[in-house]
């Protein structure tokens, strides 16, 4: 790690401002990418801000029909959570399928959502469901707020305090391990919505995805089956050591199909 | 020679699962690894590394780095050569078929020209702190100028334009081969069938959870060197270091090899940065401590394996084997590493018969150089690869004729021991006709079909696959090894010694990184001195303690117990002479057993620990005659190599939709000779068979064909066998004790990394119905070979 | 530097560090609690992995600083010199190590586990030693000294 300053505000307009002194800061969430990233020496803040001390971004609230999960709870609490296990089961699953035990622990879903990795569970639940993304400035649409790989709609200066996702039960999200890294090769997290169904697929390409055409395939009545000939966007695919496109289209197929199987029904 | 007849079959204590003497410290957090110690003043090393696989250097500038916060010296190969340290060896000569020696590419301590694998060490920064160094190693500036770069080596057969060593044109260190190639020829030539096969041994990563490391301290008033170092033989090293490198006379250089995290052979070979770390010692006259970071162990730890391999294998119409060819590029990396030409030659070629009556063999090695990490041996070194070739071709071959794939290996197994091989070896045991029934029997072998269509019903594709293995362990004697090109004796070390109390200690040149010696060690002694276990202490790893030693690789801890049998030997003996004059009758008539010296002409008794006593106060017995005192030494040269085999059979279910692979079965019947403990010995196996299982579905170092830059340097990317992924494993064993070790023991730490890959391998193809599939077997290929099978 | 105050095995300590100090280091170099280990820089060996407030989390991917107020159990914490806790005892009595680098993580995970499941099953404690590598035992031994452990402790 290169040498930095660290900061540890306990009131968001307090990180806000650390935030908009130092603009070579970085913020500190759960810190579980973020501690990898820095010990390889890829980033090289001024300071380091930590979220950890501010206590406004915990807890899980409901308000208007709407989960609210703050931005620091971490996986663990997320997953065993009475109210997301009662009215969010398959974010609740979905957060305890993240990483590892310990990652877990650690892991947040503000941090994990800021960071948008590729291969990360989140971004998939959030555009799923529709979730939004509450900062110290605005609320974002999950639909605009995953700009592309590490990219969001994140401002300079901005903060994510909340994510909001609608109940539902009828959601699920599948993952495709990495044999390596455990990160998903593929990911998909299928929601079934009043307005219609929703398929967002992460770790296939540079950044989380909907795919549309699935959901057509489902709103006029489709199985999991018959998303097997649905078409896909070759362009948000992309090969590694791990699996060519090839392979990653053809398994977001497979693996939407075992999630659209495993809906509540 | 006479062989010995075992000493201890089943003894109160050897033979038995005793619980292990380090695990109280262990398992509290109390181990004492070379990085937990901080040395008074201590400084610590950061290496500045190659990025580049292939580079001129033009310029080093350490200007900016010295003025950095806390930096103390920094050392360059400049440094090295001013010194006139040596470069690295190679501990094995072999001649190329022609009668050339094999080509030494000149591997610095510290590079000078030219570096030729990515993480090579161009430079050390010594700091007041480990972040200080780290800091200070990226203001060393050095200019690179690029060169082209081969990392494949069938890039060799196809006239590659790269030279890495300015002096061996082709980049081979040798053209060797092995067996008798007209017989062969003469065999295809009448042979009723004749199978083909290439194949890749995937190059594999060590990973032994405990990273390198190095601590290096230096008196300059009394000239004393003391190293420690994570390594599997500290005690050779001592020889090495001294007298090769002069870096410290013998008597004067102490290295300290404490508690391993793992070796798996990586921790055995001699490399540049724990050298460079005691060098740098001396010129900073502090402590100079280095451990690596995981990417470093990636990029330097020797790597293993990775060989392209063509096969040939003739029958007859029985399908009995007549002949076996085989042409094999080892890729060694970018210089030949401690033990890299005698991996891919007489560890390799000489296990080419496996288990099977095979009149003719003939093997030709080409060990090529590329821009990768030098490649050494680990866990199996040589030996995995053989067996692959083998247990591969023998399941083309059954397929090609129609036979079962266990018929085939029993219609052709040796059957009459001692066996000479076509290939230099001679086996000393087994009954491998055995250990396939009772590994059949573990696996149901017969109940397999009904589970394939269990699983078909399942959308799986089960298939069972059966491996059978031999390999050469317990390694010596030295003679035999220095003829065949090996630079330094095989033997190990024991001295016991009996305190006055009757409490003993066993000081061992081996070295345990996991293997429990100081329990096995023990269980030795106490049987035979009939002394509980909690009064015997093994001490290894520190050469101010221990004698002399070779150390423990190649699973020849065995070698060490048979030394430690010796000299407790010696200290009965003399234990009987005392005892004879304590109660006054003929030596001939003294007998000990239990713990208890007896004679014949009397009833009186001695225990052990009166003998002891008696042996140090030296007052009943004539010391004109009988020195005080109870030490013995022993150093043992084995009389043969030791035959491990075995035979594993695995099952998997493979999902055509996904192409995963799920081992669901694993059953193994080894013959390690004797049982020290089998507790223990069932724990080799189940590492072993992990690590087998890891390089079949999952290990695989690959680099960039363009840059050379390892693309797996991390557990991002290079896939480690975990807990999810492994079912339980089912063992038996089949001893058939070895009449070449005193103990009758023959070695356990390799075989489940030699027969597990083509056990995985066999089976994932019998679920396929294809003839071959290359390890790792990842998804994608798995999957794509499910495809065409479906569209043909 | 950052002003630390944990309380470590029922001790309090206080440490003066760099910001970048990480809790391994503050544990192995500083406190000279040397049973957590460094195996790797990508958080994914477990080797490092301690209590912090209760919950079994990985020290090399946690600033010491963030440990700030918190009460952190190493393997040292862990049983007395007479006597083992029942998940150590439950390693050596069914060979759950071998070079024991990766054991006091091993250990400290299974506690977490326990404390989560209570009774534990071999597919959960498989699945959730994903975050944690051994290269020595091919897990067999460790997911019966976890099982037999978490047995134990349920008996104690």
């Amino acid at each position: 790690m290169y040498a930095f300053d660290y900061l540890r505000p306990d009131r968001i307009e307090d990180a806000s401002a650390l935030l908009a002194e130092h603009p070579e800061a970085s913020l500190l969430a759960g810190g579980q990418t973020m501690l990898p990233v820095l010990r390889a020496r890829l980033a090289a803040p001024s300071h380091v801000i930590s979220l950890g001390g501010i206590a406004a971004l915990k807890g899980v609230t409901l308000a208007d029909e709407r989960l609210v999960i703050g931005a620091a709870q971490t996986h663990a609490q997320v997953a065993s959570d009475p109210q997301v296990l009662a009215l969010l089961p398959s974010v609740a699953a979905l957060a305890g399928g993240i990483g590892d035990v310990q990652v877990r622990h650690r892991g947040t879903i503000g941090g994990s959502v800021a960071n948008n990795d590729p291969a990360a569970c989140y971004p998939a639940a959030l555009l799923a469901l529709g979730a939004r993304i509450i900062t110290t400035q605005r609320v974002i649409e999950a639909d605009a707020f995953f700009t592309g790989m590490f990219a969001t709609a994140l401002k300079a200066g901005e903060i994510i305090t909340a994510v909001s996702f609608p109940r539902c039960d009828r959601a699920h999200y599948e993952k495709f391990r990495n044999p390596a890294s455990r990160f998903a090769l593929v990911g998909v997290c299928v929601a079934s919505l009043p307005e219609g169904s929703r398929i967002a697929v992460t770790g296939a390409g540079f950044g989380v995805f909907r795919w549309h055409a699935g959901e057509a395939c489902l709103d006029a009545g489709g199985t999991g089956n018959d998303l097997a000939d649905v078409p896909l966007d070759a362009d948000c695919f992309t090969g590694d050591l791990h699996g060519s496109a090839d392979y990653r289209m053809h398994m977001t197929r497979i693996i939407a199909a075992r999630a659209f199987a495993a809906l509540g029904r | 020679m006479t062989p010995e007849a075992p000493a201890i079959m089943a003894g109160t204590s050897f033979g038995r699962s005793v619980g292990r003497v380090e695990d109280a410290r262990l398992v509290r957090g109390k181990g004492r690894y070379v990085d937990d110690i901080i040395l008074p003043d201590q400084s610590y090393a950061a290496f500045v590394r190659s990025p580049y696989a292939h580079a001129r250097l033009a310029s080093i500038d350490t200007a900016d780095a010295l003025g950095r916060p806390g930096v103390i010296r920094i050392v360059t190969g400049a440094d090295v050569a001013a010194a006139g340290l040596p470069p690295l060896p190679c501990g094995w000569m072999i001649h190329s078929t022609d009668g050339a020696p094999m080509k030494m590419g000149v591997r610095p301590m510290l590079a000078q020209d030219v570096v030729r694998y990515v993480g090579e060490p161009v430079a050390i920064v010594v700091a007041d702190t480990r972040d200080l160094a780290r800091d200070a190693a990226e203001a060393v500036l050095v200019d690179y100028e690029e060169l082209d770069v081969t990392a494949d080596c069938a890039d060799a057969l196809r006239d590659t334009t790269v030279q890495i060593h300015a002096d061996i044109p082709g980049n081979r260190a040798f053209d060797w081969d092995i067996g008798n190639a007209a017989a062969v020829t003469d065999a295809f030539a009448s042979a009723a069938h004749v199978v083909s096969l290439t194949l890749r041994n995937n190059r594999l990563i060590p990973n032994a959870i405990e990273p390198r490391a190095a601590n290096a301290v230096w008196n300059a008033v009394d000239e004393q060197l003391t190293l420690y170092m994570a390594h599997q033989n500290p005690i050779g090293m001592r020889a090495f270091i001294a007298g090769y490198y002069g870096l410290a006379a013998e008597h004067k250089l102490r290295i300290v090899s404490p508690d391993v995290g793992g070796g798996f052979g990586s921790k055995a070979h001699n490399y540049p940065e724990e050298l460079a770390i005691a060098f740098a010692a001396k010129l900073v006259d502090r402590p100079v401590k280095w451990t690596a970071e995981r990417t470093e162990s990636f990029l330097t730890d020797a790597h293993g394996r990775d060989h392209l391999t063509t096969a040939e294998l003739a029958l007859d119409s029985d399908g009995r084997f007549l002949a076996l060819r085989v042409d094999t590029l080892a890729n060694i990396g970018a210089y030949l590493s401690s033990s890299g030409a005698l991996v891919p030659t007489y560890m390799y070629a000489t296990m080419l018969s496996g288990q099977y009556v095979i009149p003719a063999i003939h093997c030709r090695v080409r060990a090529i150089y590329t821009n990768t990490c030098p490649v050494d041996a680990y866990r199996g070194a040589g030996r995995p690869e053989a067996a692959y070739v083998v247990e591969r071709i023998v399941n083309v071959a059954a397929e090609r004729i129609g036979l079962d794939q266990a018929e085939i290996r029993r219609r052709n197994f040796i059957t009459d021991f001692p066996y000479q091989t076509p290939v230099v070896y001679e086996y000393d045991s087994g009954d491998y006709t055995r250990s396939l029934n009772e590994a059949l029997a573990l696996a149901d072998y017969a109940g397999f079909p009904a589970r394939q269509v269990e699983a078909a019903a399942r959308g799986r594709l089960r298939g069972i696959g059966i491996a059978a293995y031999v390999e050469a362990c317990g390694i010596g004697p030295s003679a035999k090894l220095a003829a065949l090109g090996g630079g330094a004796g095989m033997w190990e070390s024991a001295e016991v010694r009996v305190h006055p109390m009757g409490t003993v200690e066993v000081l061992t040149g081996a070295h345990s990184h996991g293997q429990g010696h100081q329990t096995t060690f023990a269980q030795v002694a106490a049987d035979r001195f009939g002394v509980p276990i909690e009064k015997i202490s093994v001490v290894q790893g520190d050469t101010d303690r221990i004698q002399a030693g070779t150390g423990t690789y190649g699973s020849r801890a065995s070698v060490g117990m048979s030394a430690t049998l010796r000299a407790c030997d010696s200290i009965i003996a003399k234990g009987k002479a005392i005892v004879a004059h304590l109660i006054d009758v003929d030596l001939e008539t003294v007998a000990f057993s239990d713990g208890i010296f007896s004679s014949s002409a009397t009833n009186r008794t001695v225990a052990f620990a009166e003998m002891a006593y008696a042996a140090h106060t030296a007052a009943g017995f004539p010391t004109d005659q009988i020195e005080p005192g109870l030490v013995a030494t022993s150093f043992f040269d084995p009389p043969n190599f030791t035959y491990p085999s075995g035979v594993y059979v695995c099952e998997v279910e493979i999902d055509p939709e996904t192409g995963t692979t799920d081992v669901v079965a694993f059953s193994a019947a080894d013959d390690f000779g004797t049982v020290a403990n089998p507790m223990i010995v069932e724990g080799q196996v189940h590492g072993g068979v992990t690590q087998g299982i890891g390089q079949a579905l999952w290990e695989n170092a690959r680099h960039d064909p363009d840059t050379a830059q390892l693309l797996t340097a991390s557990f991002m990317d290079y896939g480690m066998p975990r807990a999810v992924s492994l079912p339980n494993y089912k063992l038996v064993f089949t001893p058939t004790p070895s009449p070449s070790n005193p103990l009758g023991m023959k070695g356990c730490g390799e075989a489940g990394a030699i027969g597990a890959p083509p056990a995985v391998i066999n089976a994932i193809c019998n679920a396929l119905g294809v003839t071959h599939i290359d390890m790792p077997a990842a998804p994608e290929t798995i999957w794509r070979l499910c495809q065409a099978r479906m569209s043909s | 530097m950052v002003q630390v105050t944990l309380r470590v095995n029922g001790k309090e300590a206080e440490l003066d560090l760099p910001g970048r100090a990480l809790l391994i280091h503050a544990l192995r170099d500083h406190l000279r609690l040397t049973g957590s280990h460094i195996g790797c820089d990508t958080s994914q060996c477990g080797a490092c992995t301690v209590h912090v407030d209760g919950k079994a989390i990985k020290s090399c991917a946690m600033l010491a600083a963030e440990a700030d107020g918190c009460e952190v159990t190493t393997i040292e914490g862990l049983g007395s010199d007479a006597a083992l806790h029942p998940m150590q005892e439950a390693f050596r009595q069914h060979h759950g190590l071998q070079c024991g680098y990766c054991t006091p993580g091993m250990i400290m995970l299974a506690l977490d586990m326990v404390a989560r499941h209570g009774q534990l099953d071999e597919p959960t404690v498989r699945e959730e030693l994903d975050g944690n590598l051994c290269r020595c035992t091919g897990y067999q031994n460790i997911v019966s000294a976890i099982l037999a452990g978490a047995d134990a402790m349920a008996h104690v």
